[in-house]
Parts: C-alpha cells; structure tokens; sequence
C-alpha cells in the first residue's frame, strides 16, 4: 500500500494535471483490483461507510453505470442523481445542488456536465473529492484511465515506439482531449485523422500529428481509437452526412488492413454499427471494446480509492 | 456652480494643447479660467496637487448602466460614482437597457434619472434597430430629438446588410455616429472564448476572429458608400486592426477602440475556467495584443474604452458556458492601461492620458478632454507613482465581476473634479456632490 500513501490528490478533474508517476498508482492499483474480479464474493471492504454521489446532468449509461459498480464493489453505498430529476430543473444553480451534495453528508462527487470546467468550478465549493466523468468537451479522465490501462495490459507497460490513431469528431471529444494527454505522458506517438471540419490543424499545439489522410494515419498503428460522431455536440453540420462520413472515414475491414499486424481496435462506445464501425470489425479479435468496459469498472475503483483516501494532509514536522 | 478653486503646484498634462509641465490650474463658475482677478482669490478654495498628475477628466465612450431594468447589476447612481472613482468624469452610456432605449421616452427617463442620482456627466446612445433585434429601424430621429449622441445596439450587432445601410444612412442626415459591435453570429453560434489553442485545451466553443474581420470589413464598406461615420467598438483581431488601418489610409470615416482588458490580458488567463474573464469579444491571443497595443500607438485604433458591464456574483458564479460576458472597468482603467502601456514601455503617460480624454471625446463630438480656459472644470488628479488594491468592498460598481480583484495596481485617482465641484477624494464620494 505504499503507492496509495504517495497519492496526495482529493479530485480527479482532469489528466493534463497528472504526472507519469500519477497516472503510474492508479494503474498498479486497478492491477491489484482486477485481479479479484474472477472471485465469487467481488466485495470488497475499502470505502464501507462512505456515500458516493452521482452527480449525472447529462445522459450516460456505461459511465455512470461502472461508477455505480465501482462504488458497490468497494462497499460504498451510491445514489445517481440525473439532471431532468434533479433541482436543477427547478432553477437551482448547480454550486447549490452540490453544495447541498454536501450538507447531505456524501464522502465523494462524481460529476458528468455538458459544460467544460464544471469538475474544476465545483472542487472550489466544496471539500469532498470531485471526480470529473465528462465535461463538455473538454476531458474524460476514467475514460482515458481505462483505454491506456487496457493498452498497458496487451503491451506489458510498454508504450515506447508505440503508435496510437485516434479517428473520428476530436473537436468535440472529451475522450481525445483526455487520451491525448495520457498518451502522450505514456510516451506513446499520437496521431489525430477524421475531416478537417472535425480535426482542426490546431490540435497540433498539444504536441500530436494531424492527418485528414486515412490511409497515412492508419498506416503501422499499433492501436486505433474510434470516436462516435457527436450530433448532440454539433451546431451546424461540420460534414455532410453520416453516410459519406462513413465512406470518407469509417473503419472497414479494407482499412483496417493498413493497421499494423495485431493492431487492437478500440471504442469508448456507444458505437454505432455501420457509422465509424463495421459491424464484423466491433466484433473482432482485434477489438477489445469490451475489455475496455470491464477495465473501466477497475479504474474507477481505483480513483474512488486513492482519492476518498487522499494523503492530503500536511506532514508534521517530525516525519519530514 | 459659482465659487473659485485653484490647484496647485501639480504636473499639468493636457495633451490636447501639447502641455506637460507644472503649474497652477483656476476654476470659475465651473469652468477653467487662465486666472483669477484678485477680489476672485480672496475666496479661492486651494487643492494642494505637489506630487501629483492634473489632467483633463477621463472620458469613457462605452459604459453599460444598466438602468432601466437592470438596478440590481447597477444604477445610474452607482455606476457614475465608479466613473468618478475610475477619475472619469463623462460616460457615453449604451442602449441595452430593460427596456432598451429604443425610444425617446427611455431616453428622457435617463435624462431624468441622470439629473436626480448622477455625480459625472452622462450621454445616453439610442438603439439601431427596435428591441436590438436588427430588424426594423428604431425612431432615430426621435432619440436624435431627445437627446442621443450615437445610436448603436451594442451587445447585438446588425447582421442584415440592407438594415445596417440604411441605418447608417438615416442617422448620417442626422450626424448620429453609428457605434457597431462587430460580430457575425452564425461564427460564434454557443461561442465563449477565443478560437484557438485555449479553446481547444478547454474544450470550449471558440469565437474566430474572422467573425470580427468580417463585420469590420462590411462596416468599411458601408461607410465607404454612405459617407457615414461608423465607429467600432472594442476591436481586438489583427486582422482587423489591419483593415481599419487601410480604410484610415483611404479617407473612410472609420474610427475604433480598444479595451483596457484586451490589452492586458490573453486567452490564456482563461486557464482556470474564471468567469471574471468571460467577455465579448473574448480576450485573443498574445500576437492579437500585440497588434492592438501597435494600433493604439500609432492611431490607427483612436482611443480606450472601457466597455464597463456589469454582472452580480451570482450569475457570474456558474459553469462557464453559463456565464454572462462582461467585467467591470471604470474603476481599474486607468491603472490597468498605465500599467500595460506607460509601464510596458509603449508610450509616456501624456498619450495614456490622450487615449483617455480628447481623443474618445474627439469621436462622438463631445466638448471635454481638455484643460483649455474656457471648458468645464471636469478635472482628475491622479498620482502614478502610488499603487492600490482593488478590493470588491472598496469598488463603488454594484458589480463586482473584475478579473483584478486581490491586485495591486500602479497609479492612483487621488481626486476627481466635475464642474468645478470635487466628487472623488481619492478614498470616497463626497456627499457634498449635492446628491443622497
């Protein structure tokens, strides 16, 4: 247990704060979670008396269900909150649903948002740890936790020479943004591709490839990441439709063939069958889509742990 | 107001008549007099100014008062005791009140409201367009009657071509400027911060500068055509500082302004989700300041204002997206645009001083910003070698939505003199303004 005592962070908000040796504990700790997954009594006593409240005010199914999971396993009691059955609906701002979270005698916020910065914004209010599961379309640092953690597992730790195509809506993606980071501090090679409209050359000052070439982009990747096309976040259309999108840059067994042998395909899902995805690929040996969805349940464990746990409080003189 | 006063021994910058240099100032009756007969000194009430700059009052062309409607954001009461706080000493307000002064009998309530709570002067701007929604015209004529300086819809910008030209041409046969906040909306649908690498990092919506360029450009065009004056509000694109620059060169009656927070601050100062830095135009990249800081030295942007618009602390105190755009600015001007130009080395404090007086008063025709015998004794004492914190009790704004907050600033208002009468002592207002 000495890599939780070196865990000093109460909030998960996002993984451009994290360092290497961070991003190291938790995946050592998932480790050792995983590990119990295959037992019959899944339990375990970690967080028994603690509250964790889902704070969900926009739509999830496997983000919010994992939390849930990840809690229960961990015997914290959870209660979800949705956005349209909060008081939010009623005109209460969100600092004040938080802060009566708070007053409620919740030990943990879990916060999903459609506006960016929402996590940081509330860690400000109140005390308790704030996990960031979305905002907007700025991060989704469980999300990145568990696609590298699984990456991690098929390449034994190592992400040196390794190159990783993430294809699809970056612009509007919180699971880009959050996986490039964590990449990238991996030291994993990083390459963007999907339409112009969709991957902005700009993203190139966060230190990754941009390519609108699928062909270039696929070529010797040693793993691809898809991304749903995300109509909810569009204003305008930034293509023209989902079919030529699909025919321009769907994943299809020809172009997967450009993979490098043995290349895992990934989706943070919900997928879309015939969109970004042929059915038989999401099907595949080379997907590990539901990998991810079980590694996600260890993850969140994990976060929930170190970060209810936090060593966040100064160390007296006398152990210095 | 009768009476005499004379300030003394002060370092006189008057850059309308190109002074800078120490000596006495006289009032008279509330205007500035070259000197007094002595049976006039016998009465004189002295203001001791050793140490201290005497300039002309600071002159603010964009300011949101937020009355009718909004009292709770700000008054007219409160918002002239920020300008007086700020050393201003006139404000052109803007029309997007509730209800918008869409009509000349919004106007005669500010003209009222004016005359009963103000302690500076105040100049009302009208609507372009009824309810600012860019549609049909607003009674121009009838604001003109009543006693408008400009009409803008500022906050809005006319996006339909055909109403923007006849707006412009209808109010130039009334020689009503036209003040334009340049934006293209179908650009900036759901935008809150500039487009580029922070919106990305943030996974913010981004505001293009071409949705500036573009509004500016068509602007040009259409005083080009009409002959009308049309200044641009708050500009902060270096493409478009490029084209007002042209436009200048090409005799077209374009000018333009700058705000003391474009100047001073970037994109990324938005790294902490900070609402108090949430503005429209949003706050650009260092390469943007650059220009615009260029394009004030060399005249190409005429002059500072402030786009003073306040907002309580509960609405800015929300999600990011959620947020209202806009700060506070009377109060900080002066320090934030000395502290990024005189001390930045751009420029001495006699062109600050310029960019804050004669030169916004220049554009809308208004006859303030000098120290020539004769003017109204709209006069500020400022002292630049003493530094202040800007504290939320200490602000005389309602509002208190200011990205400087806990922030020690260079130069101080150490006195604020409209019409002869002392409003400002450098720490409160003083009752004596006449007014409760």
């Amino acid at each position: 247990m000495k890599t939780e005592d070196s865990w000093r962070r109460k909030d998960l908000l996002t993984i451009e704060d994290l360092s290497l040796q961070e991003l190291e504990i938790i995946f050592q700790t998932a480790s050792s979670f995983k590990k119990t997954l295959g037992r019959t009594q899944k339990k375990l006593p970690s967080l028994r008396g603690k509250t964790i409240v889902n704070l969900f005010m926009e739509p999830s199914t496997r983000t919010r269900i994992a939390f849930e999971i990840a809690a229960k396993r961990l015997s914290a009691d959870v209660v979800s909150v949705m956005g349209d059955a909060s008081s939010l609906v009623k005109g209460e701002t969100l600092k004040d649903t938080a802060r009566n979270v708070v007053a409620l005698n919740a030990d943990v916020l879990v916060i999903r948002h459609s506006a960016a910065g929402s996590p940081y914004y509330l860690s400000r209010i109140v005390d308790i740890p704030v996990i960031n599961a979305g905002d907007g379309s700025h991060e989704h640092p469980t999300q990145a936790l568990l696609d590298c953690f699984t990456l991690r597992e098929r390449w034994e730790g190592d992400f040196s020479n390794k190159k990783i195509t993430i294809l699809g809506d970056i612009l509007f993606s919180r699971v880009a943004r959050s996986n490039i980071w964590a990449l990238k501090k991996l030291g994993a090679k990083v390459t963007l591709v999907g339409p112009s409209t969709l991957v902005p050359e700009s993203f190139s000052c966060l230190g990754v490839e941009v390519s609108h070439n699928l062909k270039e982009a696929l070529a010797d990747a040693d793993a691809v990441m898809l991304l749903r096309i995300q109509h909810e976040r569009q204003t305008s259309t930034h293509f023209p439709s989902l079919g030529e999108y699909t025919s321009m840059f769907g994943l299809n067994q020809a172009r997967a063939s450009w993979l490098k042998p043995g290349a895992l395909i990934m989706h943070p899902g919900p997928i879309n069958r015939g969109v970004e995805i042929d059915s038989v690929l999401a099907d595949s040996e080379h997907s590990v889509i539901l990998t991810q969805v079980t590694n996600g349940i260890v993850c969140r464990m994990a976060v929930l742990l170190l970060c209810s746990n936090a060593n966040i409080t100064t160390p007296s003189p006398e152990t210095i | 107001m009768s009476g005499s006063l004379r300030i003394t021994r002060g370092r006189i910058i008057d850059p309308y008549n190109d002074r800078d240099e120490e000596g006495d100032i006289y009032v008279l009756n509330g205007q500035i007099v070259s000197k007094l007969t002595r049976s006039e000194e016998k009465t004189v009430e002295t203001i001791d100014a050793t140490g201290l700059v005497v300039c002309p009052g600071l002159v603010d062309i964009h300011v949101h008062l937020r009355e009718p409607g909004e009292t709770y954001k700000e008054t007219i009461a409160s918002g002239t005791r920020a300008a007086a706080a700020g050393g201003f000493t006139t404000i052109v307000c803007m029309p997007n009140t509730a209800p918008p002064a869409d009509n000349a009998g919004t106007i005669q309530y500010i003209h009222d409201t004016v005359r009963r709570d103000a302690v500076v002067n105040v100049l009302p701007t009208g609507c372009i367009t009824v309810g600012m929604r860019g549609e049909t015209l607003a009674p121009i004529g009838s604001l003109k009657r009543a006693g408008v300086i400009a009409i803008t819809d500022d906050g809005f910008c006319v996006q339909n071509n055909e109403i923007m030209r006849r707006a412009l041409e209808y109010a130039h046969m009334f020689d009503l400027p036209l003040l334009d906040h340049c934006q293209d909306y179908n650009l900036t649908e759901e935008a809150v911060i500039n487009e580029g690498e922070w919106s990305l990092r943030l996974g913010l919506r981004g505001w293009p500068n071409a949705a500036e360029d573009i509004i500016v450009s068509r602007n040009i065009i259409l005083s080009s055509y009409s002959g009308a004056h049309i200044h641009l509000q708050h500009i902060t694109s270096a493409y478009a500082i490029d084209l007002i620059k042209r436009a200048k060169q090409r005799g077209i009656k374009i000018t333009a302004e700058a705000t003391p927070h474009h100047i001073s601050l970037t994109e990324a100062d938005l790294n902490t989700y900070n609402t108090n830095f949430k503005m429209n135009p949003p706050l650009r990249t260092k390469q943007d300041q650059e220009a615009l800081i260029s394009a004030l030295m060399e005249g190409t942007i005429d002059c500072i204002g402030t786009d003073h618009a306040p907002h309580t602390d509960y609405e800015k105190d929300k999600e990011f997206d959620y947020a209202p755009n806009g700060i506070v600015g009377l109060e900080t001007a002066f320090s934030v645009s000395f502290r990024s130009l005189v001390e930045g080395g751009h420029c001495d404090l006699s062109f600050l001083i310029s960019l804050l007086t004669y030169k916004p008063s220049k554009i809308l025709s208004i006859e303030r910003g000098t120290l020539s015998p004769g003017s109204a004794a709209d006069i500020t004492l400022l002292n630049p070698k003493e530094d202040w914190i800007c504290k939320p009790d200490t602000l005389q704004s309602i509002s208190k939505n200011s990205p400087w907050l806990g922030q020690i600033l260079p130069g101080r208002i150490m006195c604020t003199i409209v019409g002869g009468k002392v409003i400002w002592d450098g720490e409160k207002i003083l009752p004596s303004s006449g007014l409760v």
